[in-house]
């Protein structure tokens, strides 16, 4: 094996150094700490001492010659493994260590906070305005006023204000939502005119691409030509997660400010899964099956115009709460078109949950560069027939899964849905979320 | 239940203590003939003995260092230092020592400590009779800071803080010593540290204090009141760790935060709930957040007009509670 | 082995101690020298970014270690002690952890280098602020006296600047009012940083001030570890048996700069260091025992060769062990977990 030895920082300030004299010339022994050349910088004169013991085979500098820290300095042929190198800290956290018992933080990999709602990152502008003649009324509204009226839809500009010089408060917008007397204009309201866009197609007419429906339609076409997609489904009774969720979800969205939906579990269960099954979690490429590393689950959002797909990165590392919080957080962004480049990128599987809607299954496309997708359908109530031949009354919900035939084949995927379900059906309420 | 005022809640909390646990040493100037200025710890040394009731050299410094190397020895030593307006020489024991000692050590060495100190003006007690500290300690990592109100808190929260593996800083106002008395329940008991306490519920406007002043805020609460206003009044208790989910859950209801101390305003313990409850509930804000707290000079003077001019009252504070309302 | 090296050293005045605990200090002072160096060769590596030395301190920390009683006593050093550190029990492996800021480091890789803590053996945690140790040394005290125990003692080190601080003052005058079981010994090196001591006090014989303070004082030569084992032994059985408070000052010298980050030819010139070089308590030792039989060349030159084995083990040892993780940062501020606001 063989050493190259770099011109050492002798100093916190020093750049360089200059080769005084070298101690060895190549051919002779050196041992580990022996003093084999002397440097100097402008702070300090000093002996190096070799990093093993060897023989010197070749020395790169002359003496009286300066270079850059870090320039190769002098070549050491020596037999054994050399170990760490000069100055990076060993790699992993080593069986052993007798250090600090790592127990691990409970839910996050390290205490980073969790993305916090759109206001603590000191953007000025915060909520898109309902109607662009609301945007001039809320000029001079406090906080608690544009979120209200934004969420109730109550233009304030038509409200007479009760509070200090005519403001309007925030009680008197939740007094105007009450009575229902003001609403703000709609979108179609003023869709009748204007031009046929996505938001309000007009029959009869064509509508341009924007970049996102150009783009979508891209991605789709890609996806469906390059990967053969298989489907399958699992009929999953959450009645144990819909529980918990019910007994958590006044707390959470009181501490949080995000709603408690089944997604987060869900979500939780998926990754659970994708670890069992890592195929899962994996791409096809030309030169072979690359299975992923990190478990990066995107979110499926479908939004009026568009369709998004922000990405939970490390999702696996995340407690049912952390998911719940970082899914809230993307959500809300991409319902105020406010998801960055990031965002978007780096998934490794996706969910998507169809339920709100009503759908009882789907058969989505898959992600290019993914293994697979997989949904939340609606849950309903329904009659089961029991382990022991009885009637009960359970919240039931499909799971359907697209996945790439060239990565993975019904053992792996009905293996995976049949280990989702599982786990699913096994969650019950263990502690606050 | 027995009813007495906060300085005799002191005396029987602190009496109790050296009581049951021999570990326990109380040091300070003065605190064991004289029984401390205000009498707190009268008659301790003739039961307890001068090894156990300890009075020290005029040296603040070693009255917090000594009881730092006793507390990393084993045993559970309180220290007093005698007005908050001498803690000053001893600043790099607190926070440069004491703070620091189990988190340096990782956790080998800990510091069990309590530093009692009385604080607060409103006693005529001039320039370095009636400073408020809190600000200038509850930056620390690693310390913790409590400042009772009421006789029954600060006997939870004084046995709360004997018992703390980590170091505390027990702040006792000197004005509500012998003004503020209250049922105090019998027996051993704690209050958790970093628990506020809802002093008066209400739906219009959320006002946090700590010490002389919560009790101030309280009147003007009930003043508020009886014009139909609806004032909702939290007694901090503990200034750190600080009861987060309180202060919020409050101001998502009512919309509107009012912060009263009687430290200086600047960095004062008012800019950080500011900070905070701008970050974590900015959506839920009504009105912009308030702070009445003193004028940035460094102390109040001796002179009447002087020390009027530097304290609040209850009815200034209820004036600003009547404007924010109307917001 | 030449016999008229007999006539440059008194015969030996040994105070009771053995042959054995002789070649013990005199190990313990090899060793420190090596780990010292050691430090700076990892420096000069790159692998450390900093590393503190002690030479010039070999003889009062090996004489001071061997009377200090293990598992009675307690140490509150500071982080020029590294043969103390060794000399009451702490192991090369232990020192080149904290060197290497590695996780297992008694101090979780948080401290500096040099600022030991070992509860097993005695020695107290210690910050970088000077003096900030000597009340705590003196708490330690006053809970011995207020538990009652006997036949222990606290041994407090520091160095000549240390002795400025008002904490330090504010130390020995509580412990002459308590009559404490507690031995204040100073390591007068005659510098902190580039302060000599003509600019640090105004009564240059440090161990003067103990009138002043109402305790007995006494002052010794710091490069000759056996009048320093006579010295801080009878000052420490003084304390063990309610004798109360001494100081002690041993006179030595800082042969090397005061850190890594310290250029000290700015303050002194070569000539000063040289001259005191002379008296460079190891090989001095080193005659001592050659000259009095204690041990033979081929004795000291094994000694030697298993230390440099011993260090450059434990070197390869804690080297390879990780550091600690970011969220480690978070461990150990209160009893209970870490949560933002609290």
């Amino acid at each position: 094996m063989v050493t190259t030895i770099t011109m050492p920082q002798l100093g916190e300030t020093v750049t360089e150094g200059t080769v005084e004299r070298w101690l060895k010339k190549p051919g002779d022994a050196v041992e580990k700490y022996e003093a084999f050349v002397e440097v100097s910088t402008d702070k300090v004169n000093s002996e190096v001492p070799a990093p093993v013991t060897g023989i010197i085979r070749e020395l790169l500098v002359q003496e009286g010659q300066t270079v850059a820290t870090g320039t190769p300095i002098a070549v050491i042929d020596h037999e054994a493994a050399v170990g760490q190198s000069a100055s990076a800290p060993p790699s992993t956290l080593s069986e052993m260590a007798h250090s600090a018992n790592a127990e691990p933080v409970p839910g996050f990999n390290i205490p980073q906070s969790a993305p916090k709602p759109a206001a603590a990152n000191g953007r000025s502008e915060t909520a898109p305005p309902v109607h662009a003649s609301s945007e001039v009324s809320l000029r001079g509204a406090s906080p608690a006023v544009r979120r209200l009226a934004r969420e109730h839809r109550v233009d304030v500009a038509a409200i007479k204000g009760s509070g200090a010089n005519g403001r309007v408060t925030a009680d008197d917008v939740l007094a105007a939502a009450k009575s229902g007397t003001i609403a703000a204009p709609t979108a179609t309201a003023s869709a009748a005119k204007g031009p046929s866009t996505y938001a309000n197609p007009i029959p009869g007419t064509t509508i341009p691409l924007n970049s996102a429906r150009r783009i979508i339609a891209e991605r789709m076409v890609e996806s469906k030509h390059n990967a053969p997609h298989a489907w399958s489904m699992v009929e999953v009774d959450v009645t144990n997660v819909w529980k918990w969720r019910a007994k958590e979800k006044d707390r959470f969205e009181q501490e949080t400010g995000y709603k408690l939906t089944l997604l987060p579990f869900f979500m939780r269960a998926v990754v659970e899964s994708l670890a069992a099954f890592p195929l899962m979690n994996a791409k096809f490429t030309a030169e072979g099956i690359h299975v992923n590393k990190d478990v990066n689950v995107g979110i499926a959002i479908g939004l009026a115009t568009n369709l998004v797909v922000p990405v939970i990165r490390n999702a696996d590392k995340l407690s049912i709460r952390g998911l719940a919080i970082a899914a809230g957080d993307l959500i809300d962004r991409a319902r105020k078109n406010k998801l960055t480049a990031d965002d978007v990128q780096g998934g490794t599987f996706t969910v998507n949950n169809n339920g709100a809607n009503g759908s009882y299954a789907s058969a989505p496309i898959i992600n290019a560069g993914q293994a697979g997708i997989v949904t939340m359908e609606t849950v309903v109530k329904k009659p089961v027939v029991t382990a022991d031949d009885a009637i009960a009354i359970r919240h039931m919900m499909n799971s359907c899964l697209s996945l790439d035939h060239r990565v993975v084949d019904g053992y792996v995927a009905s293996g995976f849905l049949a280990d989702l379900k599982k786990r699913l059906e096994g969650m019950t309420a263990s502690g606050s979320i | 239940m027995a009813v007495m005022n906060n300085v005799e809640a002191v005396r029987a909390t602190l009496y109790d203590a050296m009581k049951s646990d021999d570990r326990t040493v109380l040091m300070g100037e003065d605190v064991g003939a004289r029984g401390n200025v205000f009498l707190i710890s009268k008659d301790f040394i003739k039961e307890f003995g001068p090894d156990r009731v300890i009075d020290t050299p005029i040296a603040e410094a070693s009255i917090v260092g000594i009881a730092v190397g006793m507390a990393m020895e084993g045993l559970r030593p309180i220290a007093e230092i005698q007005f908050a307006d001498f803690i000053y020489p001893a600043f790099n024991q607190i926070v440069g020592e004491a703070a620091k000692t189990r988190y340096r050590s990782n956790g080998e060495y800990t510091c069990p400590l309590v530093i009692r100190t009385p604080y607060g003006g409103g006693v005529r007690g001039a320039l370095s009779h009636s400073v408020s500290i809190e600000a200038l300690f509850y930056h620390v990592p690693g310390l913790k800071i409590v400042a009772p109100a009421f006789p029954s808190d600060v006997k939870g929260l004084l046995n709360a803080a004997i018992d703390d593996p980590d170091p505390v800083l027990f702040l006792e106002h000197k004005k509500t010593y012998r003004l503020i008395k209250g049922e105090v329940p019998e027996g051993h008991y704690t209050i958790p540290l970093g628990k506020a306490n809802v002093l008066k519920e209400g739906s219009q406007l959320t006002v946090v204090s700590y010490g002389l002043y919560v009790h101030w805020a309280l009147d003007a609460a009930k003043q508020l009141e009886a014009d139909g206003r609806s004032v909702e009044v939290i007694d901090l208790r503990s200034i750190r760790p600080m009861d987060q989910q309180t202060i919020l859950r409050s101001v998502r209801k009512t919309r509107k935060l009012l912060i009263v101390h009687e430290d200086n305003k600047f960095g004062g313990i008012g800019a950080e709930i500011s900070a905070m409850v701008a970050e974590e509930a900015l959506f839920d804000l009504d009105a912009p957040i308030r702070r009445l707290a003193a004028p940035d000079v460094p102390a109040m003077g001796y002179a009447e007009p002087l020390e009027q001019e530097y304290m609040s009252s209850p009815a200034l504070m209820a004036e600003a509670m009547r404007e924010m309302v109307a917001f | 082995m030449a016999r008229s090296d007999t006539q440059m050293h008194p015969p030996l005045e040994r105070h009771g101690l053995s042959d054995d605990q002789l070649r013990a200090m005199f190990r313990n002072m090899v060793q420190q020298r090596q780990l010292d160096n050691r430090g700076f060769q990892l420096n000069r590596q790159g692998k450390v970014p900093f590393a503190l030395g002690s030479e010039g301190h070999e003889a009062i920390q090996a004489g001071a270690a061997m009377a200090f009683a293990r598992g009675k006593d307690i140490l509150a050093p500071y982080y020029r002690d590294l043969g103390l550190a060794l000399g009451i029990g702490l192991t090369p492996f232990e020192i080149l952890l904290s060197l290497f800021a590695r996780a297992a480091d008694h101090n979780g890789g948080r401290q500096f280098p040099n600022h030991y803590s070992s509860k097993a053996a005695g020695l107290m945690s210690f910050s970088s602020i000077l003096a900030a140790h000597i009340p705590h040394a003196v708490g330690a005290a006053l809970a011995l006296k207020i538990r009652k125990e006997s036949g222990r003692a606290v041994l407090v080190t520091c160095g000549d600047g240390t002795t400025s601080e008002g904490e330090w003052h504010e130390s020995m005058n509580f412990a002459a009012v308590h009559r404490l079981p507690i031995v204040m010994l100073v390591e007068n090196n005659e510098w902190a940083i580039s302060t000599p001591l003509s600019l640090q006090m105004g009564q240059p014989e440090i161990w003067k001030r103990a009138a002043g303070y109402g305790m007995p004082g006494k002052r010794f030569n710091g490069f000759d570890p056996i009048e320093t084992y006579q010295a801080v032994a009878e000052a420490m059985e003084r304390a063990r048996n309610g004798g109360g408070p001494t100081l002690l000052e041993g006179t030595c010298y800082r042969f090397l700069a005061h850190s890594t980050d310290d250029n000290d030819m700015t303050y002194r010139t070569k000539d000063d260091v040289a001259a005191h070089r002379k008296d460079d308590p190891v090989p001095r030792f080193e005659k001592i025992l050659l000259a009095n039989g204690v041990m033979s060349d081929k004795d000291i030159a094994a000694m030697r060769k298993d230390v440099l084995h011993e260090t450059n083990e434990a070197t390869d040892k804690a080297e390879a062990l990780p550091f600690p993780e970011a969220g480690d940062l978070y461990k150990n501020l209160y009893e209970g977990a870490w949560q933002p606001w609290q």
